[in-house]
């Protein structure tokens, strides 16, 4: 009776799983593109000074409260998180291009070239990810600048990881093996049978570095290596948070926090949703 | 035999890889734009064009970085790890004395993390597809993207502040002399930034685990020993921990150098005097040498978990002799 009941009206469980992933994927993607472009077409005037409400627990007029400034966190929140999707669209674009062709360098032309990649990848994975990220803001002099192309230039070696073993597994496969019997070059193998190959595999591992990339950009900017005090990032946020924390004053570290908690995981969502749907095997695990 | 010529190989990859890491600090800490000499005396400073000559002579700031390198490489051998300037005094002392801060909390939240993911892995898998796993998947999933630091300011603000049960921060009571501080006041303050540590490791240890035991679960020696009458719990002690206690132990080393990060935020958080903290200084202050020693002690920490994942996955673990021939 109960099974039968939850059969009819449980909608979830009656479509099929590609119809049901196309829904949360489109529901994740519609909240963070959202949250993107609000944040990068939001006027500085929605989250400027105003002494006048200064510290304001959540309520209507302002739903995330306001800061010892009298800003708004609610625009705060949001223009931060834009922020930080911009920096982690770039690490993705770098890395991703990096993690690429170091991956299929390694496994295509195996030998001398795939101990380098290994290599590297061990020195990179060798350093604390937070600590590599800290030197080398510092090189850089701090600031915006500086946050940007540590998070940039950091987030290859797991991809370049993931790509260099999904290529091993076609190299010897005979498809391949028959291109280079017809005299192709390695560059030509690898252009025109490896990469259409990976592509799934890799974009979701570019989807995947998304939220890896906005945790570390708000770690840094938290720890102070970051944007700078007067940008609107969520770790700036966080970081003048704690000083109002032990007054009470918990709105200010609970809502931005959770924006960043629901944006990490939504990308997530995403990407392991997408894994499904391009990778049939996985859907078993 | 193998396995000894597998585990030489890979100490001694570690080791060049280890002197490649020390390299790399030391050029990225070169190219920064801070100027020693200054974070050295003070921006304020009244020492003559002389003296400040004479300083920089003294350390070699004239030299070319590969000859500093070699000058510094040789000292760090020999135990000297140069002056911090934040803290006016040797790093070596100041990462000792703050290490044991850190050691102290990093153990607890690598043991606490370890034994609570696999204890909840194993629930999970054992009901797995009903409400308890998709519980213990979904509070995973959010634990694994939540940033550490926001968890620990969560902590404060729930346990210490409205419900004043712990201490808003540091490691002793304020006003205290060192002489003083009990090992119970020690632990005291260690509970909150221990438990947001580990926080950052449960999730991964728990969808492993969990993952690992469904494939135990569904292997035929499982389906034999629930003809013999095996029970669920009996199956899980005789057959499920023996195979996947060891693969768990493997992936909780193998997770030290998220665990070296963690502490700098946690520490940061609840202004824990350890070596994460003193890192953000450092970097803060353009400490160079201090920097530099935290950031190979970080990847020697790391190499260390590395090195106990290899030894016991290729000594401990009787069927890997396979596994390293294929390496």
């Amino acid at each position: 009776m109960t099974i039968s009941w939850r059969r009819k009206y449980n909608v979830v469980n009656r479509l099929n799983t590609r119809t049901r992933v196309m829904i949360y994927v489109g529901i994740a993607a519609v909240y963070l593109l959202g949250v993107f472009f609000w944040g990068i077409f939001m006027p500085e005037s929605a989250y400027a000074v105003n002494y006048g409400d200064k510290l304001l627990p959540p309520g209507p007029g302002h739903f995330f409260g306001t800061d010892f400034m009298g800003r708004d966190m609610l625009f705060r929140s949001v223009k931060g998180l834009s922020v930080s999707m911009v920096i982690a669209a770039l690490a993705a674009a770098v890395s991703s291009v990096i993690a690429l062709a170091a991956g299929v360098a390694a496994a295509v032309l195996g030998g001398r070239a795939d101990s380098l990649v290994n290599w590297c990848v061990d020195l990179f994975m060798g350093i604390p990810h937070l600590v590599l990220l800290i030197l080398i803001s510092f090189m850089l002099g701090r600031g915006a600048r500086g946050v940007t192309i540590a998070v940039a230039l950091t987030h290859w070696p797991e991809l370049t990881r993931v790509v260099r073993s999904e290529v091993l597994s076609v190299r010897s496969s005979q498809y391949v093996r028959a291109a280079y019997k017809m005299g192709k070059s390695h560059f030509q193998v690898a252009w025109e049978h490896v990469i259409p190959h990976v592509l799934p595999v890799y974009f979701v591992g570019v989807i995947l570095l998304f939220p890896h990339a906005i945790m570390h950009e708000a770690s840094i900017t938290f720890l102070g290596f970051g944007l700078p005090a007067e940008e609107p990032a969520i770790g700036v946020i966080l970081s003048e948070s704690m000083k109002y924390i032990a007054t009470g004053k918990w709105w200010l570290a609970l809502y931005p926090g959770l924006m960043l908690l629901i944006a990490v995981m939504l990308f997530d969502v995403i990407g392991e949703n997408l894994k499904k749907l391009w990778n049939p095997d996985s859907g078993n695990e | 035999m193998v396995r000894m010529k597998y585990l030489g190989k890979t100490v001694f990859r570690m080791l060049t890889l280890l002197i490649a890491v020390s390299i790399l600090s030391f050029l990225l800490l070169e190219a920064s734009p801070v100027d020693p000499l200054t974070a050295y005396i003070g921006t304020g400073s009244t020492l003559s064009a002389e003296a400040k000559e004479e300083i920089s002579r003294h350390w070699g700031l004239d030299e070319p970085p590969m000859k500093r390198f070699a000058a510094w490489a040789s000292n760090f051998i020999r135990g000297d790890w140069g002056e911090s300037i934040t803290y006016k005094k040797p790093v070596k002392t100041v990462i000792a004395e703050r290490f044991k801060f850190s050691a102290a909390l990093m153990l607890a939240a690598w043991i606490f993390s370890g034994i609570l993911g696999y204890v909840l892995g194993i629930l999970a898998a054992v009901r797995k597809g009903k409400l308890p796993d998709k519980l213990i998947k979904t509070f995973c999933l959010a634990l694994q993207s939540a940033p550490t630091f926001w968890i620990g300011l969560l902590f404060l603000s729930l346990f210490s502040v409205k419900l004043g049960l712990f201490p808003i921060g540091l490691a002793a009571p304020m006003g205290k002399a060192a002489a003083e501080v009990t090992l119970g006041d020690r632990i005291y303050h260690m509970i909150l930034p221990a438990f947001t540590l580990s926080v950052l490791g449960i999730g991964k240890i728990t969808l492993y685990t969990r993952q690992k035991f469904i494939e135990i679960l569904n292997r035929e020696f499982i389906l034999f020993a629930r003809a013999r009458g095996e029970n669920t719990c009996q199956i899980i002690l005789r057959h499920g921990i023996r195979n996947t206690l060891m693969p768990a132990v493997t992936v909780q080393f193998a997770a030290f150098s998220e665990l070296f990060g963690g502490i700098a935020l946690a520490e940061t958080v609840f202004s824990y005097p350890g070596i994460g903290s003193a890192l953000t200084e450092a970097g803060l202050g353009g400490d160079v040498p201090l920097l530099l020693g935290i950031a190979v002690c970080s990847a020697v920490f790391v190499f260390a978990g590395n090195l106990a994942a290899n030894i016991l996955y290729t000594v401990l673990e009787p069927r890997a002799g396979r596994y390293c021939e294929d390496r």
